[in-house]
C-alpha cells in the first residue's frame, strides 16, 4: 500500500494536476475570503468556505478522473493486480494519495481564521470545525470520484460523470423540496424504490421467482401499512431523502455552529461504501 | 544475495493448471486446459493469435479469474492465497505495464517496493537488475522517451525484480527489430539459469531457438506438449524425399516401380514437362543414392534430389489446423479465426499490433531463422 501511495502522490506532483488542484482551490477561496471577511468584515471564515462548495464540483473530478481509468487504459493495472498486494490495499493507497493532495489546501485554510483574528474578533474553534467538516465532505466527494473512475476506461467520462453526480448531490437539498409530502405520494415513492430494488435483485440472482416474491410481499406490506395507519407515510419521502443532504453537516457548523455527529458518521459510511464499491468493481472486471 | 534463489531442484512442480476454463460470454477462450510446469526449464506457449495464450497467462498470474478450474503456484492457489502465489511469479504482459511519466530507476524502485523486496535489499536488487537487462545507461531517462526495445527491457526488468521462481513473458519479442529480438532471447537464456521461464509466441523460430519444452495451444486447448525435437518426431514417416525429374508422370512411375523400399509416392506433373515426386520410404531409409542410379540407368535427368525433414512449423500447422478443420484457414496459415473469435478485452491489446504481427508471421519468419 505504501508503494502505491507514494507513487500516486508523486505522480500528482509530477504531472501538475496536484499543483493546479491546490492552486485553484486556494485562489478561489482567497477571493471569497477577501470579499466576505476582509472587505465586509464578517468574522466567520466558514462563510467563505461554504461559498466554494460548488468549486469542489469542478476540482474533485480533475483530481479523481485518472486514478483508475488511466491505469486501465495504459494497462498498468496488470502490474498492480499481479503484484503480491491485495486489491483493497491498492484502492486505499490510491485513495489516501488523493486525500493527501486535498489535505494541502485544507491545511492552508487553517491560516485564514488566524488572519481574521489578527484583525479583531474571530471564532477559531468554529472555523476549524468547519474546515474539518469541509475536509471530510471533500473526502466523500473524492471517494465518489474514485468509484466512478474505476467504472470506465475514459478519463473524460470519469470526470463528467463525477461532476454530474456531485452536482445532483449539491442540488439535493433543493430537489428534496419537490418531493410529494402526502401519504399517497409517500406510498408511491416506497413502491417505486421497492421496484428498483427488485430489479437489482433480479439482475444479481437471475431468478424471477425470488424477485417477484420480494416485490409482491414488499408491496403488500407497504399497502397494508398504508391502510392501517396512513399517517406513517406523511412526509416520508422528504424525510428519507433529506437524510442524505451531504452538505448539511457542514452547513450546520458553518451557519448554526452545531456539530452534528450523525453527519460525520454519514460521511465516514459513504467513504467506506465507495471504497468498498471500487474494490468490488475491479474484482468483478476480472470475472466477466 | 543474488544467488539466493538459484536453482530450485529440477523436476519440482512449480505451476499446476487443472481443468482451466475461461468463457467470455458465449465464447470459450480457454477450454479445459491442463498442464504442469516444472522448475529449471524454458517453456514455450505456441499458438495462433486468439488461441488463448494471453488469457491463460493472465489467469495464471491472477489478473483474470477463471470460469472453472484452478491454478496452483508453488502449491498456493492463485485465488485463495493470491499474495503467496503472486510472490513466486514475475509477469511481463503483452503490453509492458509502464508508467510513462517515471524514470526507469523510479519505476523499478516502485516495482521492487510493490513486490515487497526488503528495504535494505532494494537498492542492490534494482542495481543488479539494471545491469542484467543492460539498462544502466538509460536509468535516469523518462520511460516515455525510450524506444520500444528499451521499454520491453524495462518491462522485463520489472518481471525479474524480487527474483521470483517463475517468470512469465507474453510475446516478449513482438514489435522489436531483429537485433533487439536476439538481445531479448539472449537475456531470456541468461535468466533461465536462475528462473523457470514461460514465454508465449506465435513465432516458431523463436520457440525453437529458446525453449526446452513446447506447448501448442489451439482454440483454448492443449494440442501437443513435448520437447521441440520430440514434436518433430511426432508425425510418423516425417522424412520425405523430394525429386524433380525431367519426364512425364507415366515414365516416372515406370522407373520408380523398380525400387521396393518405397512406401508411398505423390506425383505432381508440371507444365514444362517435368514431374515433382514426393517419396516416403519404408523405415525411413535413405534411398537417395539408389534413386540416382536408377534414374541414371534409365537416362532420365534428375533436376532435384532432396531429403526434407518435417519441421516444427509443419507440426504446428498440422496440429492447429486439425483442430479447426476449416479449409479456408489451412490456406491462410497461422491466421486461425483470429478476428471472429477474439474476446473484446483482448482485441483491445492485439488489434493495434496486428499489422506488425502478420508481417512477422509471413515474411519475418524466414528472416529470423536465418539470423
Amino acid at each position: 500500500m505504501k508503494a502505491i501511495y507514494k507513487r500516486e502522490l508523486k505522480s500528482y506532483f509530477d504531472s501538475m494536476i496536484g499543483y493546479v488542484f491546490i492552486a485553484f482551490l486556494v485562489a478561489i477561496t482567497g477571493i471569497y475570503f477577501m470579499v466576505y471577511n476582509l472587505n465586509m468584515g464578517y468574522p466567520y471564515f466558514s462563510y467563505a468556505l461554504n461559498s466554494i462548495l460548488f468549486i469542489m464540483l469542478v476540482a474533485v473530478p480533475v483530481l479523481t478522473m485518472k486514478c483508475f481509468a488511466e491505469e486501465k487504459k495504459s494497462r498498468t493495472d496488470q502490474l498492480l493486480l499481479t503484484a503480491p498486494v491485495s486489491l483493497s490495499q491498492i484502492v486505499l493507497g490510491k485513495y489516501f494519495a488523493m486525500v493527501t493532495v486535498f489535505a494541502v489546501p485544507c491545511a492552508i485554510y487553517a491560516v485564514f481564521p488566524l488572519i481574521i483574528e489578527s484583525q479583531g474578533e474571530a471564532h477559531i474553534g468554529i472555523d476549524y470545525m468547519a474546515i474539518l467538516a469541509f475536509f471530510l465532505l471533500g473526502c466523500v466527494y473524492i471517494a465518489i470520484g474514485m468509484f466512478l473512475s474505476a467504472l470506465t476506461e475514459s478519463q473524460i467520462i470519469a470526470a463528467i460523470s463525477t461532476f454530474g453526480v456531485l452536482l445532483v448531490l449539491y442540488l439535493w437539498e433543493g430537489l428534496v423540496d419537490f418531493l410529494p409530502t402526502s401519504a399517497m405520494g409517500g406510498l408511491m415513492g416506497i413502491l417505486a424504490i421497492l421496484t428498483v430494488l427488485v430489479i437489482g435483485i433480479y439482475q444479481m440472482t437471475k431468478n424471477w421467482v425470488i424477485a417477484a416474491g420480494v416485490e409482491v410481499l414488499g408491496a403488500a406490506a407497504a399497502i397494508g401499512t398504508y391502510f392501517a395507519k396512513s399517517s406513517l407515510f406523511d412526509n416520508l419521502l422528504p424525510d428519507l431523502f433529506g437524510k442524505f443532504i451531504l452538505t448539511e453537516p457542514f452547513t450546520n457548523i458553518a451557519f448554526t455552529h452545531i456539530v452534528d455527529i450523525s453527519g460525520m458518521i454519514l460521511y465516514f459510511s459513504l467513504i467506506f461504501l465507495c471504497v468498498f464499491l471500487t474494490v468490488q468493481t475491479i474484482q468483478k472486471r476480472r470475472w466477466s | 544475495m543474488i544467488q539466493r534463489n538459484t536453482f530450485c531442484r529440477e523436476g519440482k512442480k512449480l505451476i499446476e493448471v487443472k481443468n482451466l476454463v475461461k468463457r467470455y460470454g458465449s465464447h470459450l477462450a480457454v477450454d479445459h486446459l491442463n498442464f504442469t510446469v516444472e522448475s529449471g526449464q524454458i517453456y514455450g506457449f505456441l499458438g495462433p493469435n486468439g488461441a488463448g495464450k494471453s488469457t491463460t497467462m493472465n489467469i495464471m498470474t491472477g489478473y483474470l479469474g477463471a470460469t472453472e478450474g484452478e491454478v496452483l503456484i508453488n502449491g498456493h492457489n492463485i485465488l485463495e492465497e493470491p499474495e503467496a502465489a503472486k510472490k513466486s511469479i514475475g509477469y511481463l504482459p503483452e503490453i509492458p505495464p509502464l508508467y510513462l511519466d517515471m524514470t526507469v530507476k523510479e519505476y523499478l524502485d516502485f516495482a521492487a517496493e510493490l513486490k515487497k523486496v526488503k528495504k535494505k535489499d532494494r537498492k542492490s536488487e534494482v542495481d543488479h537488475v539494471l545491469k542484467l537487462v543492460k539498462l544502466e545507461e538509460v536509468e535516469g531517462r523518462l520511460i516515455k522517451n525510450l524506444s520500444k526495445g528499451y521499454k520491453q527491457r524495462v518491462g522485463l526488468a520489472q518481471a525479474v525484480l524480487g527474483f521470483p521462481e517463475v517468470i512469465i513473458l507474453d510475446e516478449p519479442t513482438v514489435g522489436l527489430d531483429p537485433k533487439q529480438i536476439i538481445e531479448i532471447r539472449e537475456l531470456i537464456k541468461e535468466l533461465s539459469k536462475n528462473h523457470t521461464i514461460i514465454l508465449s509466441s506465435h513465432i516458431l523460430a523463436e520457440v525453437q531457438a529458446v525453449c526446452d519444452y513446447v506447448m501448442i495451444i489451439a482454440h483454448g486447448k492443449l494440442v501437443a506438449s513435448d520437447t521441440p525435437e520430440n514434436l518433430e518426431r511426432l508425425l510418423n514417416g516425417s522424412e520425405t524425399i523430394e525429386l524433380t525429374a525431367k519426364a512425364e508422370e507415366t515414365r516416372v512411375r515406370e522407373i520408380l516401380s523398380k525400387i521396393e523400399e518405397i512406401e508411398t509416392v505423390d506425383y505432381k506433373e508440371q507444365q514444362d514437362g517435368t514431374t515433382d515426386i514426393f517419396i516416403k520410404t519404408v523405415d525411413q531409409k535413405d534411398i537417395r543414392e539408389k534413386l540416382f542410379h536408377t534414374f541414371a540407368e534409365e537416362h532420365c535427368a534428375l533436376l532435384k534430389l532432396n531429403l526434407s525433414r518435417i519441421t516444427l512449423e509443419d507440426v504446428f500447422l498440422k496440429l492447429t489446423q486439425e483442430e479447426t478443420g476449416d479449409p479456408e484457414q489451412k490456406k491462410s496459415g497461422f491466421h486461425t479465426g483470429k478476428f471472429d473469435s477474439e474476446p473484446d478485452t483482448e482485441s483491445d491489446i492485439e488489434i493495434p499490433e496486428e499489422p506488425s504481427v502478420s508481417t512477422n508471421e509471413e515474411g519475418g519468419e524466414d528472416d529470423e531463422s536465418d539470423l
